[in-house]
């Protein structure tokens, strides 16, 4: 029995909603997101054959209360006359409204501070994303036993904070939307980093991670770095077919087909910036887009605007200083001021403990080096970038860099 | 970030041990895999039989050569792993102090990270 593509995207919109009005009539968190999960399954068996109910948002709220108040009878039988009398008012009866604030409520406790960055991802695929176990341990490549562990762990350490299902406090709501961005920004990561084809489900982990900042994005519409973020994704996702060969190898940024590149992403992506840039305070996702906003306006690797990816990478170098920032803006003053100038930013780097043996300088290092002709120096350099990475793929590509230079000659 | 915890074992330092540390390890262990498995962070633990029973293949010339006993001749073997995912390389180092051989003079767990995974998961 399988349901078609619309009614799964309704009950993945449905899925948070109805979990945020249990939590807010019953509280217990665990027991609920058990319910709801139950209920989302038996929807998925039932609606193809009894049809989609008129109201699939109250039957799944009416369904998932009659099984969550069954679960705790049947834990403690004597207060099944209290529950009986709870039963009688149902939360189903809320407007929209709730229903939207409901998801990003959802969405901040998923992201409680409690809890590890790993436990987060897991949490917010499940009870916001509405994904199974299975299919969370599927995309991130452990057993099912494992992510179920981790899930349950994670549900305990916000019951054992005593969080509440409520809208964050004022002062922290910087924070907590700050842990959900970046919750959801690991997501999209997890999804865009994988390694080659072969694990497809993988992509579905950036959509699944575009999804949620949308709705985000709709909840916070004049916030600038949720709608930085939504478009940082959109014009990652945008080469997303030009960035590796069928066989999975790797595809550098200069060296991609720009006519695959999908323009009605980008499209999407720049208005989104547009708007936003013009009338929120700058910040790290915006800045981001930017620069990959730059990128996808040359319609050839050479008319990239190398002076503005500079200015913007500075920019970011001072919000949010980082290494790896430092390095990528060595690579675009390469660009405007050559090969030398980008060694010497390097040589400030070798000094911070962040980067002592990080295959990404290496691999930085390698290029400036080839682009001024140093070969020998560039191939060895490649070579131990390929030994300092944890990933097949960059492995492979780095290898083939250094091979190409094999000999000291020119390419 | 998947990682394997190797457990390199001497087997001199195993046979001087009192039969009250042997046990105090076994109890360690088990006390580890219950962390690790209700943190979620567990894949899949294995130890491995005495290197006097392996065999090593070799291929030449399309002919399988077979000879018994370990690859290399040394002191120190592999005894088991521990496969793990966790947050961080810090993270693992932190829970390969936890392994009660990290304790042990002439004992010592090496953290190294996966690179690629293929196969069935729930194995």
């Amino acid at each position: 029995m399988t349901i078609d593509s619309a009614t799964e995207s309704l009950l993945r919109d449905l899925t948070p909603q109805v979990l945020g009005a249990l939590v807010r009539r019953y509280g217990q968190f665990e027991e609920c997101e058990d319910a709801v999960q139950e209920t989302v399954v038996a929807a998925t068996l039932a609606w193809p054959t009894s049809g989609t109910p008129a109201n699939p948002r109250g039957w799944l709220i009416t369904v998932a209360s009659r099984r969550l108040i069954d679960q705790i009878r049947s834990d403690h039988a004597r207060k099944a006359r209290e529950m009986t009398v709870a039963l009688e008012e149902l939360p189903s009866a809320e407007g929209e409204a709730a229903a939207a604030d409901d998801t990003l409520i959802l969405l901040y406790l998923c992201c409680h501070p409690a809890l590890t960055p790993a436990s987060q991802t897991a949490l917010t695929l499940r009870a916001v994303g509405g994904l199974t176990t299975a299919e969370i341990a599927h995309a991130f490549l452990v057993p099912e036993g494992t992510m179920a562990a981790r899930i349950s762990r994670a549900k305990q350490s916000i019951k054992a904070a005593g969080s509440q299902f409520r809208m964050p406090a004022p002062e922290e709501l910087d924070d907590r939307l700050s842990a959900v961005l970046h919750t959801l920004y690991l997501i999209f990561n997890e999804g865009y980093t994988a390694s080659s084809g072969e694990n497809l489900n993988r992509a579905e982990l950036t959509h699944e991670a575009i999804r949620l900042t949308r709705v985000v994005h709709r909840q916070l519409p004049n916030d600038g770095e949720v709608a930085g973020l939504l478009a940082l994704m959109l014009l990652t996702d945008s080469r997303r077919t030009a960035r590796t060969t069928t066989s999975g190898d790797l595809i550098p940024l200069a060296e991609q087909d720009r006519t695959r590149w999908d323009r009605t992403l980008i499209d999407e992506a720049n208005s989104l910036l547009v708007g936003t840039m013009a009338r929120s305070p700058l910040g790290p996702y915006q800045l981001q887009a930017a620069i990959a906003a730059t990128h996808a306006d040359a319609q050839r690797a050479e008319e990239t605007n190398w002076q503005q990816v500079h200015v913007l990478y500075k920019l970011l170098e001072r919000i949010a200083p980082n290494p790896m920032v430092t390095l990528n803006r060595a690579v675009a003053l390469a660009q405007t001021s050559g090969p030398e100038a980008a060694l010497e930013v390097l040589t400030d780097l070798d000094a911070d403990p962040r980067m002592k043996n990080h295959h990404r300088l290496h691999a930085v290092r390698a290029y400036l080096l080839e682009m001024s002709g140093d070969m020998p120096a560039a191939r060895e350099q490649y070579m131990l970038a390929a030994r300092g990475t944890a990933s097949m793929t960059e492995r492979r590509y780095l290898e083939s860099r250094a091979s190409q230079l094999a000999g000291g000659g020119a390419r | 970030m998947k990682f394997l915890l190797i457990m390199n074992v001497n087997p001199a330092v195993l046979d001087a041990l009192t039969e009250d540390e042997r046990n105090a390890i076994g109890t360690g262990h088990g006390a580890f895999m219950d962390t690790i498995t209700k943190s979620g962070e567990l894949i899949i633990t294995q130890a491995l039989a005495d290197p006097s029973q392996s065999a090593v293949v070799r291929v030449r010339g399309g002919q399988s050569v077979v000879t018994d006993g370990p690859y290399l001749e040394a002191k120190e073997y592999v005894g088991g792993f521990y496969l793990i995912d966790c947050e961080s390389k810090e993270r693992a180092i932190e829970l390969a102090a936890l392994i009660p051989d990290a304790s042990i003079d002439g004992l010592g767990i090496e953290v190294r990270q996966i690179m690629f995974s293929a196969g069935p998961l729930d194995v």
